[in-house]
């Protein structure tokens, strides 16, 4: 259908934006990998110069990589599972027949829309204080000590915080998919006797599939840039205790202005998102040949 | 339907999804509760019942012109948000109705964008936003979040113009409609609910933006996120003004995000998930 001039009208309808994600694309990740050869010290410029690899082996070698690294995949990684888990299983329940459901929806997804500053913040003072937390007051309620949580349990305080910002999600794509499944299927194995296990194990959770698949894949592209919640919680500390691979980037870029060891790390982060994208790639473009 | 409803079931349904909503809901609630206590009362222990008072709200404003970071982020939100369709509208457009070969290819590629981690890229952004004299810009920023967001803009307004039947389009080109007479009469009518949509959510993503708006602003173009995250520095208890303050920045995304729940679910998920 298309003639030659609308096909024209087309690519230049499309340049706009091709050009600008071509741009932000390209050059300053050129940059980050060309700085990563680099020895480059904005404070102390005197060695600056072509080092090779010498930052990564240098990024390698530090300790906090490590721990960053571990600390990143643990952050993932239970977040997921907390969200999926509770996300299925509020999904099933939101699910049922509900006096109230509107609003008992709209409760469970606010945590989404809450700013990840504002979150981390209220979690951090009003909740998990050590002194003047609810937590506290529960646990003195009951005559136990109160946790020092970001003292003691970093990592932990901070899934806990990501893992309430992203349960919501994971329910309402969940209960999305929940909701178009066959109601004459339901019924089908109902009257084949099936029981609510066997009908879960069966049938909804084959259903279930491709969402869960989507909501691994877009909540990992987002968790593995985890920042702000730390930023305003823990500080990467003690130690390295909740450093992440962004957080530690950050700290090697703007505090020690280390730009060369930063950049490397950051092209690591790089291969690290790749390889999960690629994934999501493949499970969202099959969508698009149906 | 086959089996029907019991009251009892339906009675602990409720109960249970009711408790768990509740506690989901509470770190929220607590905070809104928080905000209209006194500094001493919000320290004084668990208490939902507060005294009222609107100090705090006062003090917020007062003591660090609460006002001009709000207003930072209502300008960055919506001007991103303007941008981005100014410039994704046609492209979803021509997308849509004269798909190629290639079409795929580019919208894959387009969403491949969106997984660079950001911290990949926050020294040479800093250095040409420094360079450019646009730090603590609000039209650097602004552009900024425009790029974040434009491929899920692009990707979401793909969907919805996808919908839109291409035999209205020929029909309307029979009838002897220009080019311009299509898109102004035809396809805009229809095309209008799903603007909107992607407007609402890209508004959300753009308000809640928190790598950027923080380290790329410090004072002029701060906007909530990163007027919060001030907080953080322990400058001693005050929970009410904290809690005031969240609860203004959180409140019109609250009340935006709970009419956009469906369009979050496609805009999220590239479709994949209706």
């Amino acid at each position: 259908m298309a003639t030659r001039q609308t096909s024209t009208l087309a690519r230049f309808m499309m340049a706009p934006s091709v050009i600008l994600l071509l741009i932000w694309m390209i050059v300053p990740l050129a940059m980050t990998l060309w700085f990563s050869f680099l020895q480059y010290n904005p404070l102390n410029p005197i060695r600056d110069g072509f080092i090779g690899f010498s930052n990564y082996a240098l990024f390698f070698k530090n300790p906090a990589f490590a721990a960053s690294i571990v600390n990143t995949l643990v952050l993932v990684v239970a977040v997921l599972a907390i969200t999926i888990v509770g996300g299925i299983l509020l999904a099933l329940l939101l699910d049922q027949p509900l006096w109230g459901q509107g609003v008992v929806r709209i409760l469970v997804i606010s945590p989404f829309f809450v700013m990840p500053p504002v979150a981390a913040l209220v979690w951090k003072n009003m909740i998990m204080h050590p002194g003047y937390g609810v937590f506290a007051d529960i646990a003195r309620f009951f005559g136990v000590q109160p946790v020092d949580w970001f003292a003691d349990l970093p990592l932990t305080s901070i899934i806990i915080i990501v893992a309430w910002q992203w349960l919501p999600f994971a329910t309402l794509i969940l209960l999305t998919s929940l909701q178009s499944l066959d109601g004459e299927q339901k019924e089908a194995a109902e009257m084949d006797g099936a029981g609510f296990l066997a009908r879960f194990w069966y049938l909804t959770l084959p259903h279930l599939a491709r969402a869960i698949t989507v909501v691994v894949l877009i909540e990992t592209i987002f968790l593995l840039s985890v920042y702000a919640e730390i930023l305003v919680t823990t500080n990467g500390g003690p130690g390295y205790a909740s450093t992440n691979l962004p957080y530690l980037v950050y700290q090697k870029a703007l505090l020690e202005f280390k730009i060369g060891q930063a950049s490397a790390g950051g092209i690591i982060a790089v291969i690290l998102a790749n390889i999960v994208a690629l994934f999501l790639m493949r499970a969202v473009g099959k969508n698009l040949d149906k | 339907m086959a089996r029907a409803v019991t009251t009892r079931h339906k009675t602990i349904a409720t109960i249970a999804a009711w408790i768990v909503a509740l506690l989901i809901f509470f770190p929220i609630l607590y905070t809104i509760i928080t905000s209209f206590k006194s500094e001493q009362e919000a320290i004084a222990g668990f208490n939902l019942i507060p005294s009222g008072t609107l100090e705090s709200y006062a003090a917020v404003e007062a003591q660090s012109g609460y006002f001009k970071f709000f207003l930072n982020s209502v300008i960055l939100s919506l001007g991103s948000t303007v941008l981005a369709l100014i410039v994704s509208v046609p492209a979803a457009w021509a997308m849509a109705f004269s798909p190629t070969k290639r079409t795929k290819d580019i919208l894959m590629w387009m969403l491949s964008t969106k997984m660079m981690p950001a911290v990949a890229v926050l020294f040479p952004i800093y250095l040409l936003f420094r360079d450019a004299g646009l730090l603590d810009s609000r039209i650097g920023l602004t552009v900024m979040l425009m790029l974040i967001n434009l491929p899920i803009v692009v990707w979401m307004l793909y969907t919805y113009f996808r919908e839109i039947p291409g035999e209205i389009l020929e029909a309307a080109r029979m009838d002897g409609a220009t080019l311009w007479g299509e898109i102004v009469y035809v396809l805009t009518p229809m095309a209008v609910p799903g603007i909107a949509s992607t407007m609402l959510l890209n508004i959300i993503l753009a308000w809640n933006e928190a790598f950027w708006t923080i380290r790329l602003t410090t004072i002029n173009a701060a906007p909530l996120t990163a007027f919060i995250s001030s907080f953080s520095s322990p400058q001693g208890l005050f929970w009410a003004k904290l809690s005031a303050a969240s609860t203004l920045a959180i409140a019109p995304i609250l009340i935006m995000g709970w009419f956009s729940q469906k369009q979050l679910v496609r805009g999220l998920t590239f479709g994949a998930v209706k």
